[in-house]
């Protein structure tokens, strides 16, 4: 007879001594763990509601402005650095660990109505309503020093707004026209208009770094490449844009904030039709800017909330609000992806987090593999309705919920006369103008 | 297996034979033509093997290291990554490979792409962890002419080591017997509860009493809970719930007349049988009564849990056994099994085969995934108490007799693996889980008998830990609670929510009107406008209302008569093309 019996050593299982952690001992088969789907279902469901549970994104409110906040500008080198400038002609900048306003300086009378930092973080430059370009240094002045700008330019009409290249000295206004200067002169290098009056905003493309774009009233948006004398061509749309973002990382594609509440994403070789269209705000969108890693969107609107969007989704995947943000002006990514901040109407700075409820600090090894497994599993259900209602949800104040949901009405109305008079003429003789279409009158080039 | 597979690895492009190392632990060496064919054959699997197994860059390393020279000057003989043999991926393989429709496109497909490639690693890392299991299960062999059912457990007692004969022992309890029997989980403590009212439970490799006591009334059934802290002991009128110092927590008065119990330990349910055919599940987390189920079945007292989907199956007197989720009202499968009553019903831990004995001295296995009969056997005496182990040996008891059986689901058995004769007539059986020892409750009292090879021999610390401490057994329980599985989700298939729900079109437009607040489609009522000067008369109203009211059906029919135009010029046009017509083609219909 031989034989052989089960018996196990408890010293193989049991730890040694109080000191050391507990011996797991696994064994993957898969008859036992029985109920793997269900199981994996109830933790995606968990984690999905802890995310919602934890869902704080507010961080802190800047105060210390005496009128709007109408522009902000990011260091380029420095994450806790942040300049912003407001409606009576005021700078402020910021340390954003410390939460605390290091300078103020008096650099405009009236407006400051944009600003940008050169790319090396040494100096930065504001324009205003009192038609002047000025370049102020970083540092603060040593004492006793006078707070004075480095250089002045005074110009012939106001400046709406100005951006800097992204790797020379060159910078770019843009107010009756649009104007390149070099930081040694104190005239425009060259000088761009299109039968345009005034121009909103103006952007360098950070990847190829000759192009850049603006946004005019006449409804239209104007592609320029540095090196040529006549811009590239433009595209005019339904209703004017406010302001346009590069994305940092695909050179061709940019997107616009538009007075008819919605986003476009162009790209810039077929500007015909845009590539997606944005939509969920419910009133005219005033800013936006891209994440580092040109994913994602923020964008600042007149219906006092911030919306975070997927480049590539129609949908916003986030929004924020709180009861003080008034009309939201400007807003900025920071450069680690992780925080969104915003200037307003109500003369304060809100610093928030770009992942609503992600967890500030430093993670232990075991929380974040956690923290991935979890996040695993939330993709991996995202389509069941159970999660995906909860993921979804969102809290909204009750002004915007109603106008949302007056725009779905209005919008439905329309879909249904079209439809109807469609129905009810020639077949081929009211064609199907997609959602896309809608919004582009022409190209000219 | 795979150290034995390694020693015939050979590189089959190096032209040269070559011998293969030899491993002290290659001891099983086969001799003879035999041998040799043998070896082909392994080669041939190996070489399939290699194909699947790794990604193709890792092939590439491969045969690249095939026959390199090392540092040392050696030749690598066994280059690359360890070959893993198809049992074992098949093992761990879950699921089929889906089909990609042709309209699967872009990021979807490269998500999916994604993701196969993943599990494929998954599966072979968990396949290649298999190897470092560090215990092997237990087995009895018998000398030449000597069957393993004749060996006494006294002799097994004696010859394994002391702390494995100590597993061998017999409680005499013959005042208030008979005895049903529980095992927790994880195999360390046992719960006795005898007919006429004793209840014991204990920790029984050390033989420590926890509580005993004496519940002065019927005891039918007796179970653990989720965790050694509680037990459920039906009782003559009510289900009774104790914790593991015997203090009753709750006396249960929605259950009544309980026969058997059933704990589901991923949902957290209580699953009762009663004497008046009602089925009721208690959830202990929360305390509610979560379905009753009248089976309209009479007394229910056989009763099994199937451990891979947690459907309940019962067995009736008129030789039926259904199977119940607590989601629907009428049993899931209802199936004839034998022609008398149904005596006990055992389900394996892979929730593949139902083990089933009769009143017609049957014993049948079947394939509950197809529910198609695969064996049948006769036992002259019929079995009353059937248990499956872990490893999937069948402890079948007649009277007194307790027999296992090993493998029946797969090749005809002839023979018992064991047999054992307690004192009295056998009431409740069960195999103690990760121990290769089986608990028969009696007449007399509780036997506990070796059986080498019924446990799991490596357990996995995260689910059922054997030895686990007071402060991982309280942070389990949490973790169990956070992820109990809802009762919506017991069904035939546990995978089913894992799947693509291809909504069909209603639920589709459904979930649209819900969406948009109104339906889409939905007719508009035609209300005549209202005109002036006479044209609104009723009968003009009447008129315009039928006008609109046909124009519909017109549309149909005029549609379905253009389509009907079209198809028969096709068809003339077809005709045409045949060529030259002749003059037979008149009489063609």
């Amino acid at each position: 007879m031989k034989v052989k019996v089960l018996c196990r050593n408890p010293d193989d299982y049991v730890r040694e001594t109080t000191k050391d952690i507990q011996r797991v001992p696994r064994n993957y088969d898969p008859s036992l763990h029985p109920f793997e789907v269900p199981r994996e279902f109830t933790r995606a469901l968990n984690a999905t509601k802890l995310e919602r549970v934890f869902a704080k994104p507010f961080l802190a409110s800047l105060d210390g402005h005496r009128d709007g906040v109408n522009c902000m500008a990011k260091h380029p080198t420095s994450l806790s650095t942040l300049l912003s400038g407001s409606c009576d002609g005021e700078v402020k900048m910021w340390n954003l660990t410390k939460r605390e306003c290091t300078r103020t300086l008096q650099a405009h009378e009236g407006f400051v109505r944009g600003m940008c930092t050169r790319f090396c973080g040494t100096s930065f430059f504001t324009v205003g309503d009192d038609k002047t370009i000025k370049q102020w240094k970083m540092e603060a002045p040593s004492y006793g020093e006078e707070e004075e700008p480095l250089t002045t330019i005074l110009g012939k009409a106001v400046y709406t707004g100005i951006d800097h290249h992204w790797k020379e000295g060159i910078f770019a206004t843009c107010g009756q026209q649009v104007d390149i200067w070099d930081e040694q002169k104190s005239s425009p290098i060259r000088t761009f208009s299109w039968g345009v009056d005034s121009f909103s905003s103006v952007r360098f493309n950070p990847v190829e770094t000759h192009l850049l774009a603006s946004c005019a009233s006449d409804r239209s948006i104007v592609l320029y490449d540095m090196r040529e004398a006549t811009p590239l061509k433009k595209v005019i749309m339904n209703l004017r844009s406010n302001t346009l973002c590069w994305n940092p990382m695909e050179a061709f594609h940019f997107t616009c904030a538009n007075e008819d509440y919605n986003l476009y994403t162009f790209d810039m070789r077929r500007l015909d039709i845009p590539k997606i269209v944005h939509m969920d705000h419910v009133s005219a969108v005033l800013d936006l800017d891209y994440s580092p890693t040109g994913t994602e969107f923020v964008s600042a609107s007149f219906d006092k909330t911030v919306r975070i969007f997927p480049k590539d989704h129609g949908h916003s995947r986030e929004v924020y609000h709180t009861k003080r943000m008034q009309h939201v002006i400007c807003v900025k990514w920071s450069s680690d992806n992780k925080y969104l901040l915003t200037g307003s109407d109500e003369m304060n700075i809100r610093l928030w987090k770009a992942n609503a409820s992600e967890k500030l600090g430093v993670l232990a090894p075991r929380e974040r593999a956690a923290m991935n497994y979890n996040d695993k599993l939330k993709e991996k259900f995202k389509h069941h309705p159970q999660v995906r209602r909860i993921a979804r949800h969102r809290h909204l104040p009750k002004t915007i919920f109603s106008q949302s949901k007056e725009l779905r009405v209005m919008k439905e109305a329309r879909r249904r006369k079209e439809r109807n008079v469609r129905k009810h003429s020639k077949p081929g003789s009211v064609p199907v103008v997609t959602e896309k279409q809608k919004h582009v009158l022409t190209v000219v080039k | 297996m795979a150290a034995r597979k390694n020693t015939k690895l050979k590189p089959a492009h190096v032209g040269k034979k070559k011998i293969a190392v030899k491993r002290y632990w290659d001891s099983t060496q086969k001799k003879g033509g035999e041998d040799a064919e043998e070896q082909k054959k392994t080669e041939h699997g190996e070489q399939k093997n290699n194909l699947e197994g790794g990604m193709p860059y890792l092939k590439k390393k491969r045969k690249a290291q095939t026959g390199k020279m090392g540092i040392s000057g050696k030749v690598d003989p066994f280059p690359g990554l360890a070959p893993i043999s198809k049992e074992k991926l098949k093992k761990f393989k879950r699921g089929e490979k889906k089909k990609m429709s042709v309209r699967t496109g872009g990021r979807l497909k490269q998500s999916l792409s994604r993701a196969e490639v993943a599990s494929k690693l998954a599966q072979k890392q968990a396949a290649r962890y298999d190897l470092l299991l560090p215990e092997d299960a237990g087995c009895l062999e018998g000398d030449e002419d000597e069957d393993t059912c004749i060996i006494l457990q006294e002799d097994i007692a004696d010859a394994v080591d002391i702390t494995s004969g100590a597993k061998y022992f017999n409680l005499s309890l013959s005042q208030f017997g008979p005895y049903r029997v529980d095992y927790t989980r994880n195999g360390r403590n046992l719960l006795l509860g005898g007919r006429r009212g004793h209840v014991a439970c204990m920790d029984w490799q050390s033989k420590q009493l926890t509580c005993e006591m004496n519940v002065m009334e019927t005891v039918n059934d007796v179970k653990w809970l989720h965790s050694e802290a509680m037990f459920a002991v039906a009782q003559k009128k009510w289900l009774y719930i104790y914790d593991s110092s015997g203090i009753e927590l709750h006396c249960i008065r929605k259950f009544n007349d309980v026969l058997r119990l059933q704990f589901l330990p991923y949902h957290f349910l209580l699953a009762t049988a009663s004497t008046t055919g009602f089925l009721q599940y208690l959830d202990v987390s929360v305390g509610k009564e979560v379905a009753a189920i009248c089976t309209k079945a009479g007394r229910l007292d056989v009763m099994a849990l199937n451990p891979q989907n947690a459907v309940i199956h019962l067995g009736h007197p008129t030789g039926t056994v259904t199977l119940w989720s607590p989601n629907q009202r009428e049993p899931l499968v209802k199936m004839l099994c034998h022609k008398g009553g149904v005596r006990s019903v055992a389900v394996d831990k892979t929730g593949t085969y139902m083990v089933t004995s009769g009143l017609d001295r049957k014993l049948k296995v079947f394939d509950v995934r197809t529910f198609q009969p695969l064996k049948s056997y006769f036992l002259p005496a019929g079995a009353s108490c059937l248990s499956l182990s872990q490893r999937g040996l069948l402890c079948a008891s007649t009277g007194n007799i307790v027999q296992v059986y090993r493998d029946v689901c797969g090749t005809p058995v002839k023979k018992p693996y064991m047999t054992h004769r307690v004192r009295g007539s056998v009431w409740g059986a069960q195999f103690c889980p990760f121990e290769d020892v089986l608990g028969v409750g009696h007449a007399e009292g509780f036997t506990s008998m070796i059986v080498p090879g019924a446990g799991e021999p490596n357990f996995d610390g995260l689910d059922a830990n054997p030895y686990r401490s007071v402060k991982q057994r309280q942070e389990w329980e949490v973790k169990a609670l956070l992820e109990k599985v809802q009762p919506e989700f017991i069904g035939l298939d546990p995978g089913l929510l894992g799947m693509v729900d291809r909504a069909g079109w209603e639920q589709r437009h459904q979930d649209k009107v819900q969406a948009l607040g109104f339906d889409p489609l939905a007719k508009v009522k035609f209300t005549p406008r209202l005109k002036t000067k006479g044209r609104s008369s009723s009968g003009k109203v009447e008129k315009r209302k039928k006008q609109v009211a046909h124009e519909d059906q017109r549309d149909q029919i005029r549609e379905t008569v253009e389509r009907l135009q079209k198809e028969k010029q096709k068809k003339e046009n077809n005709n045409t093309d045949r060529g030259q017509r002749s003059a037979l083609d008149r009489f063609r219909k």
